[in-house]
């Protein structure tokens, strides 16, 4: 088994994720069989081999020449509409539980 | 309205024409699909593919539609044609949920370039279509808002993630779809219920408002009845968008006029490691026969091999959650979104609101993706995974020296039944072995219905190309459905 419950505890706290202790049991099954299946990919030689993060880099996409915009003022989304969604707002801001933890 | 005009039949150039011929209006067209969507996809044990029906909208639009027709003025290309989108395209003022309970309740802000290039072409939005949540799932199960149907029979998925997407298609609900596709999303469903669906090269159609998963790999596209259909959609959908500076900036051509073109003397690579010993055999037997008729069709077919097919799943899964881990770290329940009650500092709020709004599937893959990402294990599944991902994308562009497009099946077995796989994850992600090749590679892939199963379900024969040479699968997709259509002698 490559990953422990302690590992799950860890990697949750992580990506902010707090997940029942049924959860984590559930989740070092899944993950450790998955995980398995996955180690498959150290057969494969790759020495010599530059890693692929984008598909621009094989495919002659000709955006990939110049991705930056001219740095020009642009109206942005007005203040109401972007608070709009919010949970929690006082009109002007959003709204969080206290972030200092004592 | 005249009453020989049948929903089910209905494409993007026949819904025109009776628009335009003044057959129907738009308006009472949007209707009868509202009453169709009423009594044949709502209720329970229904499809289930619509989420929301968007009418005010719907209907704004046919009466613009409508009084251009009136007046005998030619409609837009795609005036008076309805269709419906997937739930992780975002539509201003119409609720968009990712089939995500933290995003119940959002309303996003603005257009997605897609549905915005569609609406100005003159189609016209029914509404959005279930799908598994955040796109992540093979049998739209993962939805918060309930399992989708397959209207071909009612106990199977429809696939996924774009089940609605397809169901819709196949129920007649919708004479075309928008979907997603990540690792299959789109052509995986489109086997499954029986209807076309092109992945169009990564950076052929803007992602703004696309709902993010995989960045590197998320792609727009349609699903359809026919080949032609895609083309028509295609066209008015891609092309360059300065909110996504990955959208190519690449001419679009007219596809519709590509398709005409003749298929002879195009040559076609068999694959291999596409048909294994474990393969379906009702699977096998129709792409084969699809393959045959495409040779009869004047293509010239060779058998190729991709030596690194089998790694593609393994790598796909690191990629996608590695990315998918950093895209929903932007639900935090701060700006938008689902936020716990019960947090009472900030990172408590912040971990109880996901925790209680993401479903297993989500969280399983976010959690894989942190820790494929997370601090010694970096270079062992990240790096390494897109190394492959590089080996994988080598493979398809070698083949491509030899050959101009590829055919494969699209999915290893015909649609499972609801409930079969849902519990293994593993046996979930195998059932795109099949599709996430070409999402790693970039490359083009469209599915086509090639033939069924004992049972009646629908199987799907997939054609990929080069990068930016949609107009050659869609030829050959369009060539192999007219003569799958015309009797053979």
């Amino acid at each position: 088994m490559k990953i422990t419950q302690k590992d799950v505890e860890y990697v949750a706290a992580l990506a902010n994720l707090q997940l029942s202790p049924a959860e984590r049991e559930r989740m070092e099954k899944d993950l450790n069989s998955i995980l398995d299946y996955i180690d498959m990919l150290s057969e494969v030689d790759t020495s010599n081999v530059e890693p692929m993060a984008q598909v621009q880099s094989v495919s002659g996409n000709e955006a990939a020449s110049d991705p930056l915009r001219n740095d020009e003022l642009r109206p942005s989304l007005p203040r109401e509409i972007a608070l709009k969604n919010a949970p929690q707002s006082d009109g002007s801001f959003f709204r969080v539980p206290k972030v200092i933890e004592r | 309205m005249s009453e020989d005009l049948d929903l089910n039949l209905l494409t993007t150039s026949s819904a025109r024409i009776a628009v335009q011929e003044r057959e129907t209006t738009a308006v009472a067209l949007v209707e009868k699909f509202y009453e169709k969507i009423e009594s044949e996809d709502r209720k329970p044990g229904q499809t289930n593919a619509y989420l929301n029906l968007t009418r005010e909208r719907a209907l704004a639009q046919a009466q613009k539609i409508d009084k251009i027709a009136d007046s005998g003025n030619p409609l837009p290309p795609l005036g008076g044609v309805p269709i419906a989108v997937k739930d992780v395209i975002v539509t201003a003022g119409v609720r968009t949920t990712a089939g995500s309970k933290i995003l119940g309740d959002y309303v996003p802000p603005y257009d997605a370039t897609a549905v915005s290039r569609l609406e100005q072409a003159g189609a016209i939005i029914l509404g959005k279509l279930n799908c598994d949540e955040f796109a992540m799932g093979s049998s739209n199960e993962n939805s918060a808002l309930g399992p989708v149907r397959n209207p071909r029979d009612l106990s199977r998925v429809p696939g996924g993630s774009s089940g609605g997407s397809a169901a819709s298609v196949a129920a007649g609900t919708a004479v075309a779809s928008l979907g997603s596709d990540t690792g299959g999303s789109i052509r995986q469903p489109a086997a499954f219920c029986g209807v076309v669906g092109l992945m169009p090269t990564y950076g052929r159609i803007s992602r703004y408002g696309l709902i993010a998963f995989g960045s590197s790999l998320d792609h727009i596209g349609p699903l359809t009845k026919s080949v032609k259909d895609s083309a028509i959609l295609l066209r008015h959908m891609a092309g360059h968008d300065s909110m996504d500076t990955t959208s190519s900036l690449a001419q679009v051509p007219d596809y519709e006029q590509e398709i005409g073109q003749s298929v002879r003397g195009l040559r076609i690579g068999v694959p291999k490691e596409y048909f294994p010993a474990e393969l379906d055999s009702a699977v096998g037997a129709s792409v084969q026969s699809g393959i045959d008729l495409l040779a009869k069709a004047g293509c010239e077919v060779k058998s190729i091999s991709l030596p690194h097919t089998k790694y593609a799943i393994p790598a796909y899964y690191i990629i996608a959650t590695a990315e998918a881990s950093s895209n929903l770290a932007r639900y935090d329940g701060v700006r938008y979104g689902y936020r716990s009650r019960n947090g009472k500092t900030l990172s408590e709020m912040y971990r109880l609101s996901r925790d209680e709004a993401f479903g297993p599937e989500v969280k399983r893959r976010i959690m894989l993706g942190t820790y494929a990402l997370s601090a010694g294990y970096y270079d062992a599944y990240y790096l390494k995974a897109q190394k492959v991902r590089a080996l994988i994308a080598r493979d398809f562009l070698e083949a491509f020296k030899e050959v101009d497009a590829i055919v494969t099946p699209t999915t290893p077995t015909p649609a499972f039944k609801i409930g079969e796989k849902s519990d293994d994850p593993l046996a979930m992600y195998l059932a795109d072995i099949f599709t996430v090749t070409a999402s790693l590679a970039g490359i083009p892939g469209i599915s086509v219905p090639c033939g069924q199963s004992a049972d009646g379900l629908p199987i799907g024969m997939q054609i990929l190309g080069r990068h930016f040479e949609e107009g050659t699968i869609l030829r050959l997709g369009h060539a192999f459905e007219h003569a799958r259509a015309t009797p053979q002698a």
